[in-house]
């Protein structure tokens, strides 16, 4: 891919959503730039990322842990299997700088996470930073805001 | 069919030596006791005094299931009040937070109160002309509750107005609020951002029993902290490495048996205990530049060891807050039901030390303690199998035995072995005390 057009970075939010429903978490990571960032401030309009808790702020050894995690024969809280759920918005192209290799998008998501007999809705706005290495596009930084992040949460297990 | 209620020792039978009834974890009228009798004789945390920093900044909370709002008050003081107007029982405030000015006014008829508490005036009072309300408890104004301490910044209250004073209540626990304190090189805390809140399916005890439960770090939390080692060892990192911040907080929870039981538990009187009398899963966290000079300079070379020496891991003050002193942590199981708590998870800024301190207790939180975190995930798995577990028929009693001594007496303070369950039981016995001691005996 020379430079993507806006329709690759609508796909590429699109498969990213579809690759988590399908719990392809290998290939999912494989989206990441090494450096990747993913953050769930707690706050509404959080700013401070590293002063004040958050829900999630994970490096990509984090990422692969939950991974690898989720594959563990011990992992109790995964027996059974959650299973996820995202119906996205056509997300919005807020940066094209294909120049710098530099993409913004914003999308507007609802999602679903499912065990035994529960079932929990959330409403969350993603933003994805994203940016080409060796002609893929690859996040580099995921920000999902809850709409209700500051709510008293059950568990939460999967990504978002 | 009421079982319970007004008597007393049909609650002082659901405590044994070695085993609980569990009758305490899933009960719904046992649970309506602890709220009128336990929640009301004992000291309950509230909130933090650099949450209303200024005159007129309020919080609302609840004491146990009793909503209530701690207020400063124009003469500087923490004020802790039911949130109800003595009008119709409207909630005064139902925003986390804010600031009020000087008075509180009901949304409801404007009624309005001091930030005491007083009443302050009613609209169209005339209506009231000799009808007798100056002898009503309407005219008292918003209630206070029974006694409020602001403890070295920490609010506790007693919703009786009579019992347990603050000093008898939490002895020599209190070091360990003290040392999280004197970490900051002024002897100042300041609450962080929000807490994390994490509803729990399970009874409030669960949580705080598990505090000093030293035996399932490394069983529950193998899945996450067994997992990142792993990870950690396979990843292929050029020699020396440093490790990052996330795997210095996470990797201590795989600490062998044999760690724990060196740890050491200590145990007060009215069900107060640690964890982590001689080291701790917090000993081995990396220095941060600068902070060491910084309590020098403030404590002198002596007590600055001293202080930092301490590595309490967790400190359980009965009946439902933890904190960690070394990373500066205070977690508030608030009873919602006898299968429903709400866990929140504060962090504070030690005042005058290092960035760095901060940002490792807010990974620490986030990692650990969210709705969102692996190890959370852990151990709420086990606490909703737990409290569906009780339900079976097939044996009423939960164990409690692990190095129980024959005789032991929870009134003297007591050093043991890391992984005994003696905190356990000596929550149990103070749970026993506050619950029976405003009860009656059955046909009274």
């Amino acid at each position: 891919m020379s430079a993507p057009s806006r329709d690759d970075l609508i796909d590429f939010i699109y498969n990213e959503a579809r690759m988590l429903d399908d719990s392809r978490f290998d290939e999912w990571l494989d989206l990441w730039t090494p450096d990747g960032l993913y953050w769930m401030p707690l706050e509404y309009n959080q700013q401070d990322e590293n002063l004040v808790t958050s829900l999630l702020h994970e490096d990509f050894f984090m990422m692969k842990l939950r991974v690898e995690r989720f594959k563990g024969e011990r992992t109790f809280s995964q027996k059974p299997k959650t299973r996820c759920h995202h119906v996205i918005q056509r997300p919005f192209v807020d940066k094209m700088d294909a120049d710098a290799g530099e993409f913004v998008t914003h999308t507007a998501f609802h999602y679903v996470e499912t065990r035994l007999d529960d079932q929990t809705l959330l409403a969350a706005n993603a933003r994805h930073d994203l940016v080409l290495v060796d002609g893929r596009l690859k996040i580099k930084r995921k920000r999902v805001d809850l709409l209700n992040s500051d709510a008293a949460f059950g568990n939460i297990q999967m990504f978002l | 069919m009421s079982r319970y209620a007004n008597d007393r020792s049909a609650i002082a039978a659901l405590v044994r030596p070695t085993e609980v009834h569990r009758d305490i974890y899933i009960d719904e009228e046992v649970f309506q006791l602890e709220m009128k009798h336990l929640f009301a004789n004992s000291w309950v945390f509230v909130g933090h005094d650099s949450q209303t920093p200024s005159k007129g900044d309020y919080f609302t909370t609840e004491i146990g299931t009793q909503p209530v709002i701690m207020v400063r008050h124009t003469d500087d003081q923490i004020y802790v009040l039911h949130n109800r107007c003595p009008h119709k029982g409207t909630k005064i405030a139902i925003d986390r937070a804010g600031n009020t000015g000087k008075f509180f006014r009901c949304p409801y008829h404007a009624w309005s109160f001091k930030t005491d508490g007083c009443l302050l005036a009613i609209p169209l009072r005339k209506g009231y002309k000799d009808t007798g309300l100056e002898e009503s408890e309407s005219v008292k104004g918003m209630a206070s509750v029974g006694a409020v301490k602001n403890y070295r910044g920490f609010v506790f209250a007693r919703l009786a107005p009579e019992g347990v004073s603050f000093e008898d209540f939490f002895g020599d626990s209190l070091s360990s609020i003290d040392n999280m304190v004197d970490r900051s090189p002024v002897g100042r805390l300041e609450v962080a951002g929000p807490p994390l809140r994490y509803m729990h399916r399970c009874n409030w005890k669960m949580l705080v029993e598990n505090q000093t439960d030293t035996c399932h770090p490394m069983v529950a939390h193998e899945s996450s902290a067994g997992t990142a080692i792993k990870l950690w060892e396979e990843m292929d990192k050029p020699e020396g490495t440093k490790k990052p911040m996330a795997m210095e907080v996470i990797a201590p929870f795989m600490s062998s048996y044999e760690f724990f039981e060196n740890m050491g538990i200590r145990t007060w009187p009215n069900g107060h205990g640690h964890t982590g009398v001689h080291h701790s899963i917090h000993s081995d966290y990396s220095a941060v530049p600068g902070y060491f000079e910084q309590m020098v300079e403030a404590y002198g070379e002596e007590k600055a060891r001293a202080i930092l020496g301490e590595n309490r891991h967790n400190t359980v003050y009965f009946p439902n807050i933890m904190i960690k002193g070394p990373i500066q942590q205070l977690r508030l199981f608030q009873p919602i039901s006898a299968n429903k708590t709400l866990v929140e998870s504060y962090i504070y800024r030690l005042v005058g030390a290092p960035d760095m301190l901060l940002q490792r207790t807010a990974m620490y939180n986030r990692l650990i303690n969210a709705p969102t975190s692996m190890v959370g995930h852990d151990d709420l798995e086990m606490y909703e199998r737990a409290q569906e577990g009780l339900h079976s028929d097939g044996l009423e009693w939960v164990n409690v035995q692990r190095l129980y001594q024959p005789g032991e007496d929870f009134e003297v303070e007591a050093i043991e072995n890391g992984t005994t369950e003696r905190q356990m039981r000596n929550q149990f016995d103070a749970w026993a005390k506050y619950m029976t001691m405003t009860m009656q005996e059955a046909g009274q």
